[in-house]
C-alpha cells in the first residue's frame, strides 16, 4: 500500500494506522493517548492530521492507512489547533515541572516546549503533595491527579495488557479522576503492582514512590540490561542517579524483545537489594566460630590451600561445586571449567537440578534438546495452549500476558491443568484439577482419547518419529474413566481437553515445576513429549513443548555445563570424543566419569565422601528439600566456601565467605527461557571490595595451580563459542542490541526461533512408554493431606533479593499455608490462624489461608520464607533419572496452635 | 430497602438478577446495575463484588459507569427523595430560601441523606414546571408555589 505523507512517498503494511505508518517512516506526529501496546482511543486529539478528501481533520492514531492517501501532518492550521488543545490540557495540569520526577522525559512538557506554550496557561499550582487517592500510603507507586491529563492510558493498560482490571475513571467531565473501584486502596484491589500504569503515563502523574525526589528524568543515566529475576529475560533500563551511584527506578522500552516494555512487580520495583547496606563488602574467614574480615589474598590462599590439601588426601571427587542460575553465562562457564579442569572432578551442579532437571533429561531423550521449543512471541498466535503445572501469572508474569492475549484478543483455547485455582483459570475453557502427582495418568488418558477418536497426526508419527508402537500399550490402558479415578478429573473433561488440543491447528504446551518436581518428573515430561508428537504439535511455529525456566539464567547455567554429566553445550562427559576435545581445549586431564547432582552431593557429604563444597550464588539451606538434612550436611562438611552478594542462610555455615558483584555491577550475558542470549551490563559501582564472580574463580584457580585469566566477559564468551557449537556464532558484538537464540552455529547464523523444524535434534522424535506411578509418599492416617510447594508473584526464590524491598514487603510480608475452607472448618482452623504443618521430616509454624485455591485434601505453601521454611517439610526422594526431588507432593498434617 | 447501614446485605436478589441475565456481555453492565439499584435502592460495594464473581464483569468497569451516570447511587438512599428546583424561574421566586429551609429542617446538606434514612435531599437544575415556581418534588409528587412555611407540613406526609 502506497500513500503520501508530507510529500513523502511511503509504504504501509495492512491494518497500520496513519500514525503508525508515519512513525515507521521517521515522521513524528504528536500524541499523548497513544501507546502501541493499546487499542488506539483517539481521545487526546493531538495527532490530528489533514487527509485529502476528508471534510475535517482526522486523528491519525485511529485512521487506517489506505492506498493513495495524501496526508499532511504539520500545516499551520494543524499546529494552531494542536496548540489550543495543549493549552486546554495545560490548564488542567495543576503542577510544576520543578519538583516532578518526569522532568526531561515528559511528553506534555516536550510538546509544551515544541509549541511554545505560555506558562500563564498552566492551571493554578496545587503544590507537590497530591490529594488523597487510591495510591495514598502505597509503597510502590503514587498517583497525582494534578498532573493527570485523563488520557486513560493507565486504565487501558490495566485492562488490555495486564488484564488486572484494577483501575477505572470515576466521575465525569472536570471531576474525572483515575481510581480503583470504590476507591479501595490499591493493595486491596485486583492490582498486581506491575507498574504498567507508570510505564505508559505520558506525564509524571503516576510514578514510583520510592523514586520520588531522588533524581529527575533529565539527569538520569539509563543502561539497558537483563532482569535478574525469572527466566523470561525482560529487557530493563536501570535509571541511575550518577551523583549517588544509585538505581532510582526501572523502566523498559516499548517494542523491546522479549517483553515489549512490560514488566512485573519484581522487575519494576525489586532492585532495592543492589545498593543494600547488608551487602557483603569484604571477604570473611570464620575463626573460632565467628566471621572476621580478611583480605582477598588471605581468603584465596586459604581456599586454594584447603582444596589442594583435600585433593591430595582423598582425590578430586571429594570436592564439589554448586554453580548458580543467578550468575552470568561467563561466571558459569568459568566455574565449571575450574571444577572440571582445575579440581579435576565433574561434581558440579546447580539449582536447575531442583527445577528443570527432568525437563532437560526428558526432552533430550524425546527430541534431543531440553529447551523451550518455541519463542515467547509465538504464544500469542497459538490456537490452543495447554498449561500444565505452571502458575504462569505468578512465576512468569510477563509470559502470562502473552497467554492471556492469545485467549482474549486472538481467540485461542486455553486448557489449564493445575491442582490449584490459579489466575489463568478465568481465561481457560477447561480447568482440569488433577490430584498432585497424577499427571502421567491425565496425559495418557488424553492420548487414549486422541487415539480412540482417530485424532492422531499419522503422517507426522510415520515420518518424524520412532517407537510409537512401544508407547501405545500404556496409553491404551489408561481410559478416561480409569484416569478419573486416579486424577479426580471427570472423564468427560479429559475427553474435551484431548479434542481441543488435538484438533487445534497449532497447539502449544506450557509447563513448569508442577510437572518437573516429582519423582516421576522425567516421566511427566516424556508423556508431554508423546502428546505433542502424537498430534504433530512440535517443530512448527506456535506449536511445541515449552518448559518455562525459573531463574534468570537457569537456561544459561545448563547450557554452559554447570551440570555433572555434560560439558558446555550439552556435550556428554562420558562420550570419549567429546572428553578428548575438552581435554585439548582446557589443556588438562579430565575426569571421564559423570559427577554427583545437588541432592546426591549433600547425601555424599553425610556419607563422608565429599569434604569440601564451593557455593557460588546458591543458598541450599533454604532452597533444597528436607532442610534439616541439608543443613546438617552444610554443618558437617569439612570446608565450605560461600560466594554471594549477601551473607545467606547457607553462608552462615561457611568457612570462607566471598563478596561478589550482583547483576547490576556485572558485564556478561544471561540466556532466557526461549534460549535467547542477552546482555547484562554494568550499571552501578560495586560495594566495598566485592569482585566479579568469574574473576574470583580465576584467582582461586590460579592459586590452586590451574592458571585461568580473562581480560573481560566478552573474551570468555568467545571461548564459549569456540567449544560449544550451540553458542558458536554468539559474541557480545552480535547481541549488542537484541539477543540471539541458540542454536546459533556460526557468525552468519541468525539464531533459531523454534526448534526441530523438519527434523528433530536427535533425528527422529522418540516415543517413550510411560506408565502412571504414584508419588513417593502418599497420605496416610497420620499425615492425611498432600502438601505442594511453589512460588509467589511477589517473592523470589529464597527471598535473598525480594525480601529487602519495601514495595514487595507491604503486600507479601510472610509465608502461609493454603487450605480448603471445608478442611479448615473440620480442623477448627480460621483464616489467618497460626497453624503447625508437619510431615515425616519436620514441623513448621505458619499462618493459614483459608479458601478454595486448593481442593479438599491438599495443602499449598510458598517456599520463600526462612521463618516458616516449607522445605523443612518437603521430601528429598529423587526422580531416578533426573535426580530431581519431589517438592510438589508429600504427605502432611495440619493443626491449629 | 436497607435501613441499617451496618447489617450485611442479603445477596439473594443479586444472585437472582445475575441468573436472569442469561449470556453476559459488556452490554449487560448497565441493565444489571439498574436492576441491582431497583432492588437494593443503591449500588452497594459488596453486592457489586458479588455480581462480578457471578458474571465475570469487572468491578472497575461497574464503578466507572456508576460514577459517570447521575442515575446511579453508591450510597444508601433515604426512603424518600426530595428534589428542590434551583432553576432560574424558581430562583427569582425564592427558590434559594426553600432550599435553605429544607436544609435547616432536614439537618443535612444537599446531596445527603438524613441519619434516620427518611429523606435524601437533592437540588436539580429544573423540574420543567416553571409556571409553578418555586417548585419541589418528593418522590413523584409535585409541590408548586411552595412557601417556606409549608415545608414542615409537606415533609410530615412522608414517614
Amino acid at each position: 500500500m502506497k500513500l503520501t505523507i508530507d510529500d513523502k512517498q511511503v509504504t504501509a503494511k495492512p491494518a497500520q494506522t496513519v500514525l503508525q505508518v508515519a512513525q515507521a517512516n521517521g515522521i513524528d506526529i504528536p500524541n499523548l493517548c497513544y501507546d502501541p501496546r493499546l487499542a488506539p482511543s483517539g481521545s487526546c486529539r493531538l495527532c490530528l492530521v489533514e487527509i485529502e478528501g476528508q471534510r475535517a481533520l482526522q486523528p491519525s492514531c485511529v485512521f487506517e492507512a489506505a492506498e493513495g492517501l495524501v496526508v499532511r501532518t504539520n500545516t499551520d492550521e494543524i499546529r494552531q489547533i494542536r496548540k489550543t488543545i495543549l493549552e486546554l490540557l495545560f490548564s488542567e495540569h495543576k503542577a510544576r515541572c520543578t519538583t516532578c520526577d518526569e522532568n526531561g522525559k515528559c511528553d506534555l512538557q516536550s510538546y509544551a516546549y515544541e509549541y511554545q506554550l505560555d506558562e500563564a496557561s498552566l492551571g493554578a499550582g496545587r503544590g507537590a503533595e497530591p490529594a488523597p487517592n487510591y495510591t495514598t500510603g502505597n509503597l510502590a507507586l503514587e498517583y497525582d491527579p494534578n498532573k493527570c491529563i485523563r488520557c486513560a492510558r493507565c486504565v487501558r493498560i490495566c485492562d488490555e495488557v495486564q488484564m488486572a482490571h484494577a483501575l477505572t475513571f470515576k466521575n465525569r467531565a472536570a471531576e474525572t479522576e483515575v481510581a480503583t473501584a470504590f476507591d479501595i486502596p490499591l493493595n486491596d484491589s485486583t492490582c498486581v503492582l506491575c507498574g504498567q500504569c507508570i510505564s505508559t503515563c505520558p506525564t509524571g502523574a503516576l510514578y514510583d514512590r520510592s523514586a520520588k525526589g531522588l533524581c529527575q528524568a533529565k539527569d538520569m543515566v539509563r543502561t539497558r540490561t537483563t532482569c535478574v529475576y525469572c527466566g523470561v529475560g525482560c529487557q530493563i533500563d536501570l535509571n541511575v542517579n550518577p551523583k549517588t551511584n544509585r538505581i532510582v527506578r526501572v523502566t523498559s522500552e516499548v517494542g523491546c524483545i522479549p517483553n515489549d516494555g512490560n514488566l512485573c512487580v519484581k522487575g519494576r520495583f525489586g532492585m532495592d537489594f543492589v545498593g543494600h547496606p547488608e551487602r557483603l563488602t569484604t571477604p570473611l574467614i570464620k575463626r573460632n566460630g565467628s566471621f572476621e574480615k580478611a583480605s582477598w589474598d588471605e581468603a584465596i590462599e586459604v581456599i586454594a590451600g584447603k582444596f589442594k590439601k583435600i585433593k591430595s588426601e582423598t582425590g578430586p571427587d571429594s570436592i564439589a561445586g554448586l554453580s548458580s542460575a543467578k550468575c552470568t553465562n561467563e561466571d558459569n562457564y568459568v566455574f565449571q571449567k575450574f571444577i572440571r579442569a582445575g579440581i579435576g572432578t565433574n561434581n558440579v551442579d546447580h539449582c536447575a537440578r531442583l527445577c528443570h532437571a527432568s525437563t532437560v533429561a526428558g526432552l533430550a531423550r524425546a527430541f534431543g534438546s531440553g529447551a523451550m521449543t518455541n519463542s515467547i512471541d509465538e504464544f500469542r498466535n497459538a490456537r490452543c495452549i495447554f498449561v500444565i503445572g505452571s502458575n504462569t501469572p505468578e512465576a512468569h508474569p510477563v509470559i502470562a500476558l502473552s497467554l492471556k492475549e492469545a485467549v482474549v484478543k486472538h481467540g485461542a483455547e486455553l486448557i489449564v491443568a493445575d491442582p490449584r485455582e490459579i489466575d489463568l483459570v478465568p481465561y481457560a475453557k477447561l480447568h482440569l484439577q488433577q490430584r498432585p502427582g497424577t499427571d502421567v495418568a491425565l496425559i495418557n488418558a488424553m492420548m487414549n482419547v486422541i487415539i480412540e477418536e482417530g485424532l492422531t497426526d499419522k503422517d507426522f508419527i510415520a515420518e518424524r518419529t520412532e517407537d510409537f508402537e512401544k508407547a501405545t500399550e500404556a496409553i491404551k490402558e489408561m481410559t478416561p474413566e480409569k484416569a478419573e479415578k486416579i486424577t479426580g478429573v471427570r472423564a468427560e473433561a479429559i475427553r474435551q481437553a484431548a479434542r481441543i488440543y488435538a484438533t487445534a491447528e497449532t497447539a502449544s504446551i506450557v509447563f513448569s515445576m508442577g510437572i518437573t518436581q516429582h519423582t516421576t518428573g522425567t516421566d511427566n515430561v516424556l508423556s508431554l513429549a508423546n502428546l505433542a508428537m502424537i498430534t504433530g504439535n512440535v517443530g512448527r511455529e506456535s506449536a511445541g513443548v515449552n518448559p518455562l525456566r525459573g531463574q534468570n539464567n537457569v537456561q544459561g547455567a545448563c547450557d554452559l555445563g554447570a551440570l555433572p554429566n555434560v560439558y558446555p553445550g550439552y556435550q556428554q562427559v562420558e562420550a570419549p570424543d567429546i572428553h578428548a576435545k575438552f581435554e585439548k581445549a582446557w589443556d588438562r586431564k579430565l575426569s571421564a566419569r559423570n559427577g554427583l547432582t545437588v541432592v546426591e552431593i549433600f547425601h555424599a557429604i553425610e556419607a563422608g565422601f565429599i569434604r569440601a563444597l564451593y557455593l557460588m550464588g546458591e543458598n541450599p539451606a533454604l532452597s533444597d528439600p528436607n532442610l534439616s538434612r541439608t543443613r546438617k550436611a552444610l554443618e558437617e562438611v569439612e570446608f565450605l566456601v560461600s560466594q554471594d552478594v549477601f551473607l545467606t542462610e547457607s553462608g552462615q555455615y561457611a568457612d570462607v565467605v566471598l563478596p561478589a558483584f550482583c547483576f547490576a555491577e556485572k558485564d556478561g550475558t544471561f540466556t532466557n527461557t526461549e534460549r535467547r542470549v542477552q546482555r547484562v551490563r554494568r550499571t552501578v559501582n560495586p560495594p566495598g571490595q566485592a569482585r566479579d564472580d568469574w574473576e574470583i574463580v580465576c584467582d582461586i584457580a590460579t592459586a590452586f595451580g590451574y592458571r585461568m585469566h580473562y581480560e573481560n566477559a566478552s573474551q570468555i564468551m568467545d571461548e564459549i563459542a569456540s567449544v560449544s557449537p550451540i553458542y558458536g556464532g554468539i559474541s557480545f558484538e552480535r547481541i549488542e542490541t537484541v539477543g540471539l537464540q541458540w542454536p546459533c552455529a556460526n557468525k552468519d547464523h541468525p539464531g533459531t526461533k523454534y526448534l526441530h523444524k523438519g527434523e528433530f535434534k536427535r533425528g527422529k522424535g522418540k516415543f517413550h512408554p510411560v506408565r502412571f506411578k504414584e508419588p513417593a509418599e502418599l497420605p496416610n492416617k497420620e499425615f492425611p493431606f498432600v502438601l505442594s510447594t511453589g512460588r509467589l508473584l511477589y517473592q523470589y526464590h529464597t527471598g535473598t533479593l525480594t525480601r529487602k524491598v519495601p514495595a514487595i514487603h507491604q503486600v507479601c510480608p510472610t509465608g502461609y499455608v493454603e487450605i480448603h475452607v471445608q478442611d479448615a472448618e473440620k480442623h477448627g482452623i480460621g483464616d489467618g490462624d497460626s497453624v503447625e504443618v508437619s510431615t515425616p521430616r519436620g514441623k513448621v509454624t505458619t499462618k493459614a489461608r483459608v479458601g478454595t485455591m486448593v481442593a479438599r485434601g491438599w495443602l499449598f505453601m510458598p517456599f520463600h520464607f526462612a521463618e516458616g521454611p516449607a522445605n523443612m517439610l518437603t521430601n528429598d526422594a529423587l526422580d531416578p533419572i533426573a535426580k530431581i526431588p519431589e517438592f510438589k507432593a508429600c504427605a502432611a498434617n495440619i493443626r491449629p496452635i | 430497602m436497607q435501613s441499617d447501614r451496618n447489617a450485611p446485605l442479603d445477596k439473594t436478589a443479586a444472585l437472582e438478577i445475575c441468573r436472569s441475565m442469561g449470556q453476559i456481555t459488556s452490554d449487560s453492565l448497565i441493565p444489571i446495575l439498574q436492576q441491582i439499584q431497583d432492588s437494593y435502592g443503591y449500588l452497594p460495594a459488596e453486592i457489586l463484588f458479588e455480581v462480578s464473581r457471578q458474571t465475570g464483569l469487572h468491578v472497575n468497569h461497574m464503578f466507572g459507569v456508576a460514577t459517570f451516570y447521575e442515575q446511579f447511587h453508591l450510597e444508601p438512599r433515604g426512603r424518600h427523595t426530595i428534589k428542590c428546583c434551583r432553576g432560574t424561574a424558581c430562583h427569582v421566586r425564592g427558590g434559594r430560601e426553600i432550599a435553605n429551609t429544607l436544609k435547616r429542617q432536614l439537618g443535612v446538606e444537599e446531596g445527603c441523606t438524613t441519619a434516620d434514612m427518611r429523606f435524601t435531599f437533592e437540588t436539580v437544575a429544573c423540574l420543567g414546571t416553571c409556571f409553578l415556581a418555586p417548585v419541589m418534588m418528593v418522590n413523584n409528587d409535585y409541590y408548586g408555589n411552595v412557601a417556606s412555611s409549608r415545608i414542615k407540613s409537606i415533609l410530615e406526609k412522608y414517614k
